[in-house]
């Protein structure tokens, strides 16, 4: 039997005591003493958050598919067990083996958000790792970083040895080789990162140094180890249908955001929404063929009795036989009972359709992403659905018996007018007027339009990382702007408003585009307290801007300073894929409100074809 | 039909909770492809009723749910096909056809439940077996129940059918169900108050050992001694 890290009176005392005791359905258990290399995978939030998410499930799953390597999972305690773990020294553990962490050869973090970073720094210092890189020895795992905010490691340079830059699925395989044969070789720690800096899309941060310029911004980022490479460039899956796919995903016992079976049709967009780095970041689009989804689909929810089955893609629509895959997943399935849920996609008769034989209409609502209230703003942000396919899917829906619609906007965009910021009032209300449209006695009561506001983050690597930011202040006069307009339309009695909170985006902002000065700021605000920044209940501003002051720097400088076109940014050592030229020439077409066709209609030359695969290459072969 | 599955809980597995059991089980039968009854509608769920929650931290050999299937099913089959989908600290015991009648539901049928106390090493004094018997020995053994709005005195006396020795742990027959319902906890506290014994919450253990219900005769048998003929 597992002996668990944990005694009893500690598991009874915290909430939810199965966040920390493993042995799920499909979680993988292997003899220490057969392998030669322990990886602790490691989700820097509270368990429900990171058993949701489909990336830590593929590596973990191809991982393990080695016979040299256990993969074991590591997450966030929650700060009740945080406390205790403080307060009696406890080592933070693997969920397989119960040992700590510290033991293993690598502690991997994946990098989802950048309201996790003081969570990433809970885990090193609940592990017993020293926060800086610098100051680990040969009895300390590899500390290596990957996901979405890799594509800006800087802020997190300090605490990290190595970051995987791009998608998992790629050369993890030649880096787990190359520390094999370090660990035989007894050569000194900087020996293995010499030799992991040779793969291609394995960053270093210790063997670069950066230069300032006195007001702050980069001068010069340069390799200095004869190792590394100046450039370092995004690994990306050509072929997506025969890239390792997890058919065994572990089955929770205790009900996490994401409970039912996920199938990622495709990875990338084709739309080219200037704001959404996702949509730039895993260019070019590439599907994975039906039959290979079809027996994913059969084996997953075999080995795991799920009773949900999901989709997973940036935007499902654009999957062109997604027709096919549904009805293959109605027939097949619904019989089982199981639930098929259906995300992002567009309204339309099809859509409809299938969300009517599997949904009951009268409890779901619609999900529109206009995210600007304007067409002009649309235009500015590429987003690629106009007015009149809104209304036209809304009438659809409430013709077919829907009454509740959420509409989803952002604040905050480049360029941004008073009369877009109303426009999301008077579009919610337009929406609100087809439902009145319908014969009184066709229709049940009122309908429920609500829209949600968020407010906007430039990102790296798209066409807005030159755009500058607002106080928090602005950020909620805006909202209050929207506020006003929903009072003063007709049919105000059916809108509902929501917004996000401004203060952390301010700090995501920092975080986003920030250099290797925020990791001071990090430390200093994790120091002060400062964890689950993301969980309202625990996010504190003021920590944070204190942080800010102790250490001298000023959030002003990332978010409000306007970029000039040249500036060397501090992630542009990385080879995205996508061009800066591209990227350059997409932000001037936006402050035009020019709109830019997607991959499908006519290719944009941004950079992403070089890669060999995908949507750039469709129709080809 | 019917059936009755019998399950027992151990090690780690006392960490999930009730509701999370129910779900571990939904997903085990679809695995294992046992030809479970759905209800209709948009979102279907398995016809299944479990006799009694048991509590996080609490471990036992006698647990029970009943489950609507849409074929039969032998029992030999059944448990090898589950057990191929357990983990370790559950394991499925019976699978055995049971009456569909209302009256028969596992929920209902319950009435007492057997348990062990395992108490902390040196918790007890030598004698107390002795101090166990006069405890038991006691006409009216009365407690303070608290709740949100009051604490009032009821006598538990009546609803401890057995208390015992068991080696260096103690035994017990308590009330169970929907009527009348005790927690051994409720019964060690009470024990030790009275013999002065200090205690914290995690001075003894708990396991349950079995669940009755009671026959057309009276007496107390185990769920799964039931044939559905005597009540």
């Amino acid at each position: 039997m597992r002996k668990l890290a944990l005694s009893d009176d500690i598991l009874l005392k915290v909430e939810k005591p199965a966040r920390y005791t493993g042995g799920e359905v499909n979680s993988v258990m292997k003899d220490k003493n057969q392998v030669d290399i322990r990886f602790a995978m490691c989700f820097p939030d509270v368990y429900e958050i990171g058993m949701s998410h489909l990336g830590l499930q593929i590596l973990y799953d191809m991982f393990n598919r080695r016979e040299d390597t256990w993969c074991e999972r590591v997450f966030s305690p929650w700060t009740d067990l945080d406390a205790v773990m403080r307060k009696r020294q406890i080592p933070l553990f693997a969920l397989e083996s119960q040992e700590p962490v510290k033991n293993f050869d690598f502690l991997g973090i994946t990098l989802q958000f950048e309201m996790c970073y003081t969570n990433i720094l809970q885990v090193l210092d609940l592990s017993g790792i020293p926060l800086s890189a610098g100051e680990r020895t040969l009895d300390d795992p590899f500390v290596i970083g990957g996901g979405p905010c890799a594509v800006n490691p800087e802020p997190l340079a300090e605490f990290f040895d190595l970051f995987y830059i791009g998608d998992g699925e790629t050369v993890y395989y030649r880096l787990l080789d190359a520390y094999r044969e370090w660990k035989q070789s007894g050569l000194d720690r900087k020996a293995f990162l010499e030799m992991a800096a040779e793969i291609e899309g394995i960053y270093v941060p210790s063997f670069y140094e950066v230069t300032y310029r006195e007001d702050g911004t980069l001068a010069s980022f340069e390799p200095v180890n004869p190792h590394a490479k100046s450039r370092i460039r995004r690994q990306v899956v050509r072929d997506m249908s025969t890239a390792s796919y997890p058919l065994k995903p572990v089955v929770p016992f205790i009900k996490v955001t994401q409970d039912r079976a996920v199938l990622e049709i495709q990875r990338g967009c084709i739309r080219g929404c200037r704001f959404c780095q996702a949509g730039m970041i895993y260019r070019p689009s590439r599907p994975r063929n039906l039959s290979m989804l079809k027996e994913t689909a059969r084996a997953i929810l075999k080995n795991t009795g799920h009773e949900e089955i999901t989709l997973s893609s940036l935007s499902s629509s654009d999957y062109l036989e997604l027709k096919e895959l549904v009805e293959f997943l109605m027939e097949e399935f619904q019989s089982q009972g199981v639930n098929i849920s259906l995300p992002s996609l567009r309204i339309d008769a099809f859509s409809l359709d299938v969300m009517k034989r599997v949904q009951d209409v009268k409890k779901s609502s619609l999900t529109f992403a206009p995210e600007a209230g304007t067409q002009r703003m649309r235009d500015v942000i590429n987003k690629g659905l106009s007015e009149e396919a809104i209304l036209e899917g809304a009438a659809q829906a409430f013709a077919g018996g829907w009454q509740k619609v959420k509409l989803y906007f952002m604040l905050g965009l480049p360029g941004e007018t008073k009369e877009d910021m109303e426009g999301i009032a008077v579009l919610a209300d337009k929406v609100a007027r087809k439902y009145y449209e319908i014969p009184k006695e066709n229709r049940q009561g009122k309908c429920q339009i609500t829209s949600s506001t968020s407010f906007f983050v430039p990102k790296p690597f798209t066409p807005f990382q030159w755009a500058t930011m607002y106080t928090a202040e602005e950020y909620v006069k805006k909202a209050q702007v929207v506020q006003e307009a929903m009072r003063n339309q007709l049919n105000r009695k059916s809108l509902r408003y929501h917004w996000h909170t401004a203060e952390l985006t301010v700090l995501e902002g920092t975080f986003a585009r920030g250099d290797r000065k925020m990791g001071a700021v990090l430390l200093e605000a994790y120091r002060l307290g400062c964890m689950y920044d993301s969980w309202d209940e625990n996010f504190s501003y003021e920590t944070w801007m204190k942080a800010f002051e102790n250490t001298g720097i000023s959030p002003e400088f990332y978010n409000l300073r306007p970029r000039q076109e040249d500036e060397l940014f501090p992630w542009d050592f990385i080879d995205c894929g996508v061009s800066r030229k591209f990227l350059r020439k997409e932000w001037e077409k936006a402050m035009q409100g020019e709109v830019t066709p997607n991959c499908r209609e006519q290719c944009s030359g941004c950079g992403s074809a070089r890669y060999g695969g995908g949507v750039c290459f469709e129709g080809q072969n | 039909m019917k059936v009755r599955i019998k399950f027992c809980k151990y090690g780690m597995m006392k960490f999930i909770g009730h509701l999370d059991m129910m779900r571990f089980f939904q997903k085990a039968l679809r695995r294992a492809e046992i030809p479970v009854k759905y209800t209709e509608g948009y979102s279907p769920h398995m016809v299944m009723s479990f006799a009694s929650p048991l509590g996080v931290g609490l471990t036992s050999d006698g647990e029970y749910f009943d489950l609507e299937l849409t074929e039969e099913m032998a029992e030999a089959e059944a448990l090898e096909r589950l057990n191929r989908e357990m983990v370790e600290g559950v394991k499925v015991l019976r699978f055995f056809p049971v009456p569909g009648d209302k009256k028969n539901k596992a929920m209902t049928l319950v009435e007492a439940a057997s348990w062990t106390a395992f108490p902390a090493p040196g918790l007890l004094p030598e004698n107390w077996k002795s101090l166990l018997s006069s405890f038991f020995q006691q006409e009216e053994i009365l407690i303070t129940k608290e709740t949100k709005r009051s604490s009032r005195e009821v006598n538990i006396r009546p609803l401890i059918y057995q208390l015992e020795p068991e080696g260096e742990s103690i035994s017990m027959l308590l009330a169970a169900g929907s009527r009348e319902n005790l927690k051994p906890e409720l019964v060690t506290g009470a024990f030790c108050s009275w013999a002065g014994i200090p205690v914290t919450e995690f001075s003894f253990t708990y396991h349950k050992k079995e669940t009755f219900a009671r026959t057309a005769d009276g007496e107390l048998a185990p769920l799964d001694a039931l044939t559905g003929e005597e009540s």
